[in-house]
């Protein structure tokens, strides 16, 4: 089945810098993915790259199978990706309302002659898109804020707004950068709760950027991890977790137990995964409050 | 080949004049991320100061080298004022505010000037300020005599010494901005004023003294301008000013070196595409360059790109 | 439902608006003193200055110097057609009639050349951001002038004279309801609110599926026609055509009405518009101060209160409840519970 995203070793490169290289993503329609990574791994870069602010600069990036590369974002959006934004990026004089609404004629061209002439093709629509845009409201539980200025929206409304805007695109693919990013415990499990309902109402992939490594393993079927713009480990949640490298990479290897082992005289150890060799552990218990994982070094 | 030559001079002549005044955009451009659309009529406010002040001294009746100086520089220092003063009164309080409210109360000082100095002189002053529509001429502040002769080409002497001083000042300049402490602090509020602010440098001082170097260079090139062309009026800074921020697009707006080089090269161009087309399409032709510049390198010749964040 | 019928009843009734101003104007017409109505004129093409201006400025967030330009082109325009017309009586009708025919369709012509002119500027500048795009729609502006000076065909820098006077409070009813309709109806539509999502966040409407380029370069053509519109009026009310009037000053006198009754509200550009026509025709005495007054009110506006008049709000958000309060400052993250910043 082609795959609702797909990105085949994308790289974005800034004049020297490399924020992103050999980046592959597979997203069937009704996953949910977690992209996690410590800061300037290069997640939102991955985000801007799918979402057409940047060409990538190598490799390329998939929409149901159709090439995107190099399209303005507004042609990404109609084929179907959606984002919000790491920094909210509302339209804040704009109605909670109106927000969605400018979402719900994701694509439409032109029109302006029958908005000047009020012509009944053109009511019909915008009876049309006000439905809908109540609609996506209600998904989001912001009904009750329906003609509120965006911009006085209390913080985590403003979040869920922006989720029902990028909804409203009626998209296959909806990528969030950093949806729960300031809110507290309780607003994260609701957020949790919703972001899964809406990927089984809409049937849409979801790619979500979290720092909340609550929120990503509980949400998330699958997530991958960069740092330094390189996918260091992707899998089940349970798996990343405990993959040495991703504790290292956000949190230093303060947190990852050192043992050494004795290798017995004329074995050669050949660094693939998954290869086995006979060695003894030596070492001490490992202390109760350290991650428990093990790295070995090579000396 | 004579033809060239002269164009290739008189473009030289003008295109200082356009590097002057554009310094003072890309300058304020840089620490302000301000068009100051009034630069063009400071220009014009810094030539009346000079006549103002070879008025005071006699400097048309019998002029002298001292006496160029003292008028020049007088200009610089009144222009200096001037500029010290907008920044203060109409530019400070809108450091916050959203860009355009900026520009448009730029646009409004630009304004104020031109017609300000467009009232009749004030009887009680003693001095004929505001000089009033009609154009005033501005004395002569070196005799100097009639132009070199070179290879068939017309070089007069007030093109050479207007050539020489713009150098020495845009030296002048390069120094302060490039090996100065206060050129440092130019630059670095230039990348980024609230950073600037935190690392200690006084933000709102380097900006008045970037004001006043700017004015200060518009009113040295208006008193050259003056000089080859005496004749002044109050709306006489209007074109150079909108042509010398084309230059300063040019060249790419922020950068220095920028200034210069679009000056020169704005200069150059005017003369040879008017010499050799259709000579009343003159004023066209700045904001022809302009257009195509924004359109196919909009950073200009030595501006950077700036990559906004999503 | 878009049946034949159906479509058609609905562009009728776009047009009742108008069938209701010109019965009134009709009638008031005759009514007035010459002074007045010349002052009313001028207002009426100040407000359809104001208003299309304001679409581009305002509702879309694009700063414009050029709309003077596109007057010079209208006016150029619609002048050339009545002047070609002037001896020529067409078949069958009273000339009275057929004067206004030819103006009707001088007026229609010139929209239609202003708008493209709109377009063709539009689609490279627009590419543009805050500063630099004012800076070339000046310089376009410029250019179409100094086009217009060097070309002999359009009557070189004493412009075309002689244009028969045809402006009329009627025509100029008509056009001033047209605009804020037109401007109405814009900012009701879900086009209209695309341009509003452009002026607040150009790159998320963009992510959002809104084309930008496309709606902004579609809003500077509109809001071209209606300047052309403008100058083809006010070219047959004082029978000249000069590049001379349609410089920067000109544009930057709408951009001053536009400001002043805030970027965004149609009712604050006819109001900002008809209070600067009346208190400059007032000024008549003091010509001289006229634009020192003019700059140093743009001044002290910026200064001061530099959303306008009204803001972005119409004159009817007036009555309407007020804005709740800010919430208090969240003491761990310096936000206020609306989100926003520490204060």
């Amino acid at each position: 089945m082609t795959p609702a995203l797909e990105l085949r070793a994308v790289g974005m490169t800034f004049g020297g810098l490399k924020a992103l290289s050999a980046f592959d993503l597979s997203l069937q329609a009704g996953e949910l993915v977690g992209l996690i990574g410590p800061n300037g791994a290069g997640k939102t870069t991955a985000f801007n790259a799918v979402t057409g602010v940047y060409a990538p600069t190598e490799g390329e990036v998939l929409v149901g199978g159709e090439r995107v590369n190099g399209l303005r974002p507004y042609q990404i959006c109609v084929r179907g990706v959606a984002r919000t934004f790491q920094n909210i990026r509302l339209f804040r004089e704009l109605s909670a309302l109106d927000n969605v609404r400018v979402a719900c004629h994701a694509g439409a061209k032109s029109g302006f002659f029958d908005a000047l002439f009020l012509t009944p093709h053109h009511r019909a629509e915008e009876r049309r898109i006000l439905g809908r845009a109540d609609e996506y409201l209600a998904v989001m539980g912001l009904s009750h804020r329906r003609d509120e200025l965006s911009r006085n929206l209390p913080y985590g409304e403003q979040r869920r707004l922006e989720i029902a805007r990028a909804l409203a695109t009626g998209p296959r693919v909806l990528c969030l950068d950093e949806p729960a990013a300031g809110m507290n415990a309780s607003e994260k499990v609701e957020l949790m709760a919703l972001i899964r309902s809406i990927r089984d109402r809409f049937g849409i992939a979801v790619l979500v950027i979290e720092h909340d490594m609550r929120l990503v393993m509980g949400v998330s079927e699958r997530v991958v991890v960069l740092d330094h713009g390189v996918t260091i480990a992707h899998g089940t949640p349970e798996e990343v977790r405990r993959d040495p490298r991703v504790i290292e990479a956000y949190l230093g290897d303060a947190y990852l137990e050192e043992r050494q082992i004795e290798l017995p005289p004329g074995s050669s150890v050949s660094p693939t995964r998954g290869a086995s060799f006979p060695a003894t552990i030596t070492a001490a218990a490992p202390s109760p409050n350290r991650a428990a994982a093990t790295r070995l070094r090579f000396e | 080949m004579t033809e060239l030559l002269q164009h290739l001079v008189n473009g030289l002549s003008l295109g200082t004049i356009y590097a002057l005044i554009a310094l003072g955009y890309t300058m304020v451009y840089g620490v302000l991320k301000l068009i100051n659309f009034a630069h063009g009529d400071v220009y014009m406010a810094g030539g009346f100061a000079g006549y103002y002040v070879a008025g005071a001294i006699g400097a048309g009746d019998r002029p002298s080298v001292l006496k160029a100086v003292v008028v020049t520089l007088g200009a610089m220092i009144l222009s200096g004022l001037l500029g010290l003063a907008i920044e203060r009164a109409a530019y400070r309080p809108l450091r916050a505010s959203p860009r355009l409210t900026a520009l448009i109360t730029a646009i409004g000082v630009s304004f104020l000037l031109e017609y300000g100095f467009q009232l009749q002189p004030i009887a009680w002053l003693g001095v004929p300020f505001p000089p009033g529509p009609s154009p005033r001429f501005f004395p002569d502040l070196l005799e100097l005599g009639p132009p070199f002769e070179l290879a068939g080409v017309s070089v007069s002497k007030i093109d050479v010494i207007g050539f020489a001083v713009a150098i020495l000042l845009m030296l002048g300049l390069q120094f302060i901005v490039y090996r100065t402490r206060l050129g440092k602090a130019m630059r670095a509020v230039s990348f980024d004023p609230r950073v600037a602010g935190l690392m200690g440098i006084p933000v709102d001082r380097v900006i008045a003294w970037t004001f006043f170097l700017g004015s200060a260079l518009a009113a040295a090139a208006a008193i050259i301008s003056a000089s080859r062309m005496p004749r002044i009026d109050p709306l006489f800074g209007l074109m150079p000013g909108l042509k010398a921020f084309v230059a300063a697009v040019l060249g790419g707006i922020g950068s220095v070196p920028g200034a210069m080089a679009g000056g020169l090269l704005l200069g150059l161009t005017e003369e040879y595409v008017a010499g050799y087309t259709v000579s009343s399409f003159r004023d066209a032709i700045a904001f022809t360059v302009l257009i195509l510049v924004l359109l196919v390198r909009p950073q200009g010749l030595f501006g950077r790109t700036t990559v906004e964040k999503v | 439902m878009t049946t034949a019928p159906g479509r058609a009843a609905g562009v009728l009734l776009g047009f009742l608006p108008f069938a209701v101003a010109l019965a009134a104007l009709a009638v008031l017409q005759p009514l007035l003193p010459p002074t007045a109505t010349i002052v009313l004129i001028n207002v009426g093409v100040n407000v359809v200055l104001a208003v299309s201006l304001n679409v581009v400025n305002g509702f879309t967030g694009q700063f414009s110097l050029g709309h003077a330009g596109f007057m010079a082109v209208g006016a150029y325009t619609s002048a050339k057609i009545t002047l070609a017309f002037a001896d020529v009586q067409l078949a069958f009708l009273p000339e009275a009639v057929s004067d206004q025919l030819v103006f009707a369709v001088a007026l229609a012509a010139s929209m239609a050349v202003t708008g493209l002119a709109g377009f063709v500027v539009g689609m490279p500048s627009l590419r543009l951001r805050g500063d630099y795009l004012a800076i070339v729609t000046l310089g376009f502006g410029e250019i179409i002038r100094s086009i217009i000076e060097n070309v002999a065909w359009l009557g070189g820098a004493l412009g075309l004279s002689g244009l028969p006077r045809r402006t009329n409070v009627v025509w100029i009813g008509i056009s001033a309801v047209a605009t804020v309709i037109m401007a109405r109806r814009l900012a009701g539509s879900t086009q209209g609110r695309a341009l509003f999502a452009i002026r607040e966040d150009e790159v998320a409407a963009e992510a959002m599926g809104v084309d930008t380029t496309g709606y902004k370069v579609r809003a500077f053509a509109i809001s071209a026609a209606y300047a052309g519109l403008a100058g083809a009026l006010s070219a047959h009310l004082i029978q000249l055509a000069t590049p001379g009037s349609y410089g920067f000053i000109r544009s930057m006198e709408v951009v001053v009405m536009v400001v002043l009754g805030g970027l965004g509200s149609i009712t604050g550009s006819v109001i900002a518009a008809a209070l600067l026509t009346i208190s400059l025709e007032g000024l008549r005495g003091f010509q001289e101060y006229r634009m020192v007054v003019y700059a140093l009110l743009l001044v002290v506006l910026m200064l001061t209160r530099p959303q306008g008049i009204l803001g972005s709000r119409e004159l009817w958000d007036l009555w309407r409840r007020p804005r709740p309060p800010a919430n208090p400052p969240l003491a761990s993250t310096g936000e206020d519970g609306n989100g926003e910043g520490a204060a």
